[in-house]
């Protein structure tokens, strides 16, 4: 008994002292700034900066070979942080975040048949171009909504992915997801999107959506400084500066939205810069 | 050295340590996406299998035997390993960056491989000699890198076939690997044992 605990115990503390002093011998230096970086970052490893995880974006920066403003979860928090530990100065990366640029639901936009094969957005794509006449609209069958880390895209009763701007990171997976590159990037700022992504004619587009961008020309005339008409779609120039509001009541199909008044009807939606719902008006 | 070619014969197509034996299928299924890294993973396991069995057949016949604590084998081997596999990761990683780069992440998933510590004890099972022991885990090694590197082959090429959704990803690896082991099953018989 009093053999095999010590033979054990002597194996156990041979290999323990072994690799103590391995560790000390063959010790590889790391960069301490690498290590006050990994512990900044908020280690979710969702990507959205590029590389595989928080600790190969931590040698990334490091090295030198990415900015410290990619880690957009993390928020303008984490990027201070990381600048103060490289000793550079804080550039806020302009957070983006995820819009569906697409309004027309089951109610509003025609359906070229009836889809009954799998909840698959990239499935459906395959089946004739997807079920909805419009090539360019929202499918609705959730494939964002299963890619989304931060679970914050929903599908609507009817059939239309939302994205909550609370809850949404700019990771860009489901971006990446969806078959109809329906989603785009958006400044966190703005306000004020162009909700269609279809660029058919007027003619065509008024025959199977009923808030499709028809390309009528009335926002550009109205704010020429901050929309253009390209491919037949109107869009918002972000970084111009002019009344991007005024637009939005003479759009005739109401496909320019404001987001500060919420959109669409009955979603959780909430835009950046409005007032918090009151628990009563939330419920 | 008729003897040493049978061991080799038999340890990497007969009774394979993957397809025949049914060790480590952990890392089989888990890191045979694509052939370079199945490749990586093998190199890795060769290495270490046979450094593991130089190491553990010392320790059975100078210290576990001499106390007669034989029965001691499986904690101790255990503990052998993983201090080994540690001390080889902190060597590789600060004599060669570029080999560390392509095995870095294998290693800590050897040190719990049950094929590690199968051919450790199956060294002792079979009353190997010294060079024996070392070219029976040295086959092991490249009958498991075989099995893996085949195995990551068939699933590139599964990757894109039109495989059923339903049998998409872990289902139909599994059931290639037992078409696998299937094949290798014709093995059988051409070397006793």
């Amino acid at each position: 008994m009093l053999a095999s605990i010590l033979t054990l115990g002597g194996i156990g503390l041979f290999a323990a002292v072994a690799l103590g002093i391995a560790a000390k011998k063959f010790a590889v230096e790391v960069d301490p700034r690498e290590l006050a970086i990994l512990e900044v970052l908020p280690g979710a490893n969702c990507g959205a900066c590029g590389q595989p995880g928080c600790g190969g974006y931590a040698k990334a920066i490091v090295a030198g070979t990415m900015p410290p403003n990619l880690c957009s979860p993390g928020g303008a928090e984490t990027i201070e942080k990381i600048a103060h530990i490289m000793g550079v100065e804080a550039v806020s990366a302009n957070p983006q975040l995820a819009v569906v640029c697409c309004q027309g639901d089951n109610l509003k936009a025609s359906l070229k048949y009836r889809y009954l094969g799998l909840e698959d957005c990239n499935a459906a794509q395959k089946i004739a171009d997807g079920p909805k006449t419009c090539p360019a609209g929202c499918l609705g069958l959730g494939s964002c909504m299963r890619a989304c880390p931060f679970d914050a895209i929903e599908i609507t009763s009817q059939g239309l992915a939302i994205i909550d701007r609370d809850k949404c990171t700019g990771c860009q997976k489901c971006v990446a997801t969806c078959p109809r590159q329906v989603i785009k990037m958006t400044p966190a700022s703005a306000t004020t999107h162009v909700l269609c992504n279809s660029t058919d004619k007027g003619a065509q587009v008024r025959k199977y959506c009923q808030v499709g961008c028809i390309a009528c020309q009335i926002c550009k005339k109205t704010a020429p400084e901050v929309y253009q008409i390209e491919n037949f779609l109107a869009r918002v120039d972000y970084a111009a500066d002019g009344d991007v509001l005024a637009a939005v009541a003479k759009c005739p199909t109401k496909c320019i939205r404001d987001f500060s008044t919420g959109y669409p009807e009955g979603s959780s939606f909430i835009a950046p810069n409005a007032p918090a719902k009151t628990p009563e008006e939330a419920a | 050295m008729l003897e040493l070619l049978v061991i080799l014969v038999s340890a990497v197509f007969v009774n394979n340590f993957v397809l025949a034996r049914f060790l480590g299928i952990c890392p089989f299924l888990g890191v045979s996406k694509k052939v370079e890294t199945a490749l990586g993973m093998g190199m890795a396991v060769i290495f270490v299998m046979t450094v593991a069995s130089v190491v553990t057949w010392f320790l059975q016949y100078f210290i576990l035997i001499p106390f007669g604590i034989e029965y001691l084998q499986t904690i101790a081997f255990i503990l052998v390993i993983a201090a080994l596999v540690q001390l080889v990761e902190m060597v590789i990683q600060k004599t060669s960056p570029v080999l560390y780069q392509s095995l870095g992440i294998f290693l800590p998933l050897i040190t719990t491989n049950c094929a590690v510590l199968g051919v450790a004890v199956l060294n002792i099972q079979k009353d190997y000699t010294f060079l024996q022991a070392v070219v029976f885990s040295m086959s092991a090694g490249i009958g498991f890198t075989l099995a893996m590197v085949l195995f990551a082959g068939l699933r590139e090429r599964i990757d894109l076939s039109p495989v059923p959704q339903s049998f998409r990803g872990t289902a139909i690896a599994l059931v290639t690997a037992g078409l696998l082991s299937l094949a290798f099953m014709g093995f059988a018989g051409l070397v006793k044992g």
